[in-house]
């Protein structure tokens, strides 16, 4: 049942969207590298190795969904969607200027292959729930796949989802939670901890497994075996380092929302090179 | 014109969810464990394969039903007025509004009239949260007829729309030929010495006041608003032009609703005398629905009173 993965290909294009995540960022001047950063081997397998989706008709109705409920982490998706061509890769450096398709969190009326508009936490869940009922409904095969983060299920909202998903019994929901440890004022075990998640997750009715979030085999073993779960919504817990590839980066809370210098956008694409 | 007949609101909802689940495939409803009160439940008896309960959980409510609108399905949400828009205003503004979808809010019980569940439970800011946000159509019907024809035009058009359903019976003021069109006001009465705007209950009792102003020498136009959002600014400016007074009657906040929205246009187009009756800045209570729209001002002797006032001004 094993899936086989072009790991070398999957991991040059991770490489690429990081680089990508800094340009955007710098450029911006503002915005998320650490979410973005340690979301972006699950965003780079769901748009290069799993999803099916067609960048010529963006609102193909069989497509599979993607909701990024943890909407500030908009850079890692925007340069995931380039690089499978739903837009110019030039777009990416127009990211939250005036004028322009790239919010600071994704608009699904701005901009082709966002499915879902997000940004406020805890509300891309639920959105995603809305899609799996739809896709029961109609009898089609998509799947929807989701990313939370660890701090975003403090939210309420997010429980009600989760109730909802497996009330629903749906196995065409899988979600991601992108487990970097940190929010915006500290650890989330110290801000407001959820842990233990899996337990949670688990009294709420879902299948959880537990994956190396940088690890591309990783992530797709549990996703094959989400998919073959029946009649339970999945919840793929990955842990991850915030700001993942960029040493200075990596695991510093001040990195949540932050833009890189010129500086240190340079230090940064030289360890991504 | 007024038969004695009575029916609430949210009974149209019922009625024309049933109506539209024949005819479209792709209406699906929600509700938050108040189906039998918000009348939704009439679509699960007939269709329960399109019918969620989503329990008592409002925020998902309206989450799920934008993921399901994002699918291509027409969403009919419905829970009590007061939850719609208060617990999970920035779901609906954020997941709704914002991004478009085709999500009609139906909700029930708002207004003074839930009665006896008091302050807690009645919605008396809800048109004005929902009005102020873009692309949000806001309607408030004024008898069980007009709403069944509102929650068809709602079905029809592409986008978010509130429906402002009442609890209690009201009476039935228009017959099966009605015209309801979005956006669109509504004449029931011409006159030229003032015009009341009014809408939900509050137009039977501005036809009640027409009514006995007329045996009082008065001729006074009365317009049904159903629709406040988008607000129809030219039968605003005719009544302007032609009566030179108005008063706006709904059963809500004077701040923000339907006499905002009318306010609005005359300041900025026609500045002419105008009075707002509504709830005047109060919290509700517990009572009977009656005895509460007397108790709060808004019935047809506050609206005649306001009348003579604004007639008063304008000859001033
Ligand atoms: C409802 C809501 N409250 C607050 C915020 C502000 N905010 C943006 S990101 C963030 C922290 C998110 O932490 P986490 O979910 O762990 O994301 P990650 O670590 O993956 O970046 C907060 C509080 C928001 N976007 N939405
Ligand atoms: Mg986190």
């Amino acid at each position: 049942m094993e899936k086989m993965i072009d790991q070398q290909k999957l991991e040059e294009t991770a490489k690429q969207i990081r680089r990508d995540i800094i340009a955007m960022l710098t450029e911006a001047g503002s915005g998320h590298p650490g979410g973005s950063l340690s979301a972006t081997e699950i965003v780079t397998y769901l748009y290069f190795a799993e999803m099916q989706v067609d960048p010529q008709n963006p609102s193909w109705s069989d497509r599979d969904r993607f909701v990024l409920s943890k909407g500030h982490a908009a850079p890692v998706l925007y340069a995931a969607l380039a690089g499978r061509g739903f837009f110019p890769r030039e777009e990416l450096l127009t990211i939250r200027k005036i004028n322009r398709p790239l919010q600071g969190h994704p608009d699904m009326k701005k901009v082709p292959g966002v499915d879902m508009s997000t940004g406020s936490l805890g509300q891309g869940i639920s959105a995603a729930v809305g899609m799996g009922l739809a896709g029961k409904l109609d009898k089609k095969a998509y799947r929807v796949f989701a990313l939370l983060g660890d701090g975003e299920i403090e939210e309420g909202q997010v429980w009600e989802a989760a109730m909802a998903a497996a009330h629903y019994k749906l196995d065409n929901l899988i979600a991601f939670l992108d487990h970097n440890g940190l929010q915006i004022d500290g650890p989330v075990t110290e801000v407001m901890s959820p842990e233990p998640i899996e337990d949670k997750f688990r009294a709420f009715g879902w299948q959880v497994e537990r994956v190396n979030g940088h690890s591309f085999t990783e992530i797709a073993a549990a996703v094959e075996a989400a998919k073959r779960v029946q009649d339970k919504p999945a919840l793929i817990i990955a842990d991850t380092v915030k700001g993942k590839g960029v040493s200075f980066m990596e695991n510093q809370l001040g990195w949540h929302g932050n833009a890189p210098s010129k500086e240190q956008a340079e230090k940064a694409l030289a360890e991504l090179a | 014109m007024m038969k004695m007949e009575k029916m609430a609101t949210r009974e149209g909802y019922g009625k024309a969810l049933v109506k539209l689940g024949a005819e479209q495939q792709n209406i699906v409803v929600l509700d938050a464990d108040l189906a039998k009160s918000t009348k939704s439940y009439e679509f699960c008896k007939h269709y329960p394969e399109r019918f969620f309960n989503m329990g008592i959980a409002e925020q998902n409510l309206m989450g799920a039903a934008a993921g399901l609108a994002a699918s291509g399905k027409i969403v009919f949400a419905s829970t009590f007025a007061i939850f719609a828009t208060g617990r999970a205003f920035e779901q609906i503004r954020n997941s709704i509004a914002y991004p478009k979808l085709n999500v009609k809010i139906a909700a029930s019980h708002a207004g003074l009239t839930v009665g006896e569940d008091g302050a807690s439970h009645q919605a008396i800011v809800d048109i004005s949260i929902m009005r102020s946000l873009p692309n949000m159509t806001v309607i408030a019907p004024a008898d069980g007829v007009e709403a069944e024809k509102a929650v068809c035009a709602a079905a029809q058009y592409e986008g978010p729309v509130y429906l402002r359903l009442g609890r209690s019976a009201v009476p039935v003021i228009y017959g099966e030929e009605h015209e309801f069109t979005i956006g669109k006001a509504s004449q029931l009465r011409e006159g030229h010495d003032a015009t009341i705007f009014a809408c939900g209950i509050m137009v039977a009792e501005s036809l009640q006041a027409a009514e006995e102003l007329a045996g009082e020498g008065l001729a006074v136009r009365v317009i049904n608003m159903a629709t406040i959002k988008p607000l129809d600014q030219e039968a605003v400016l005719r009544a302007a032009r032609e009566t030179g007074a108005i008063v706006t009657a709904e059963e809500h906040s004077v701040i923000g609703g339907l006499g905002s929205a009318v306010a609005e246009v005359l300041v900025e187009n026609a500045p002419i005398p105008m009075e707002r009756v509504g709830v005047r800045d109060t919290f509700g209570e517990s009572g009977k629905p009656q005895a509460l729209l007397e108790k709060y001002g808004l019935t047809a002797k506050e609206i005649k009173e306001a009348v003579y006032r604004v007639i008063e001004r304008k000859n001033k």
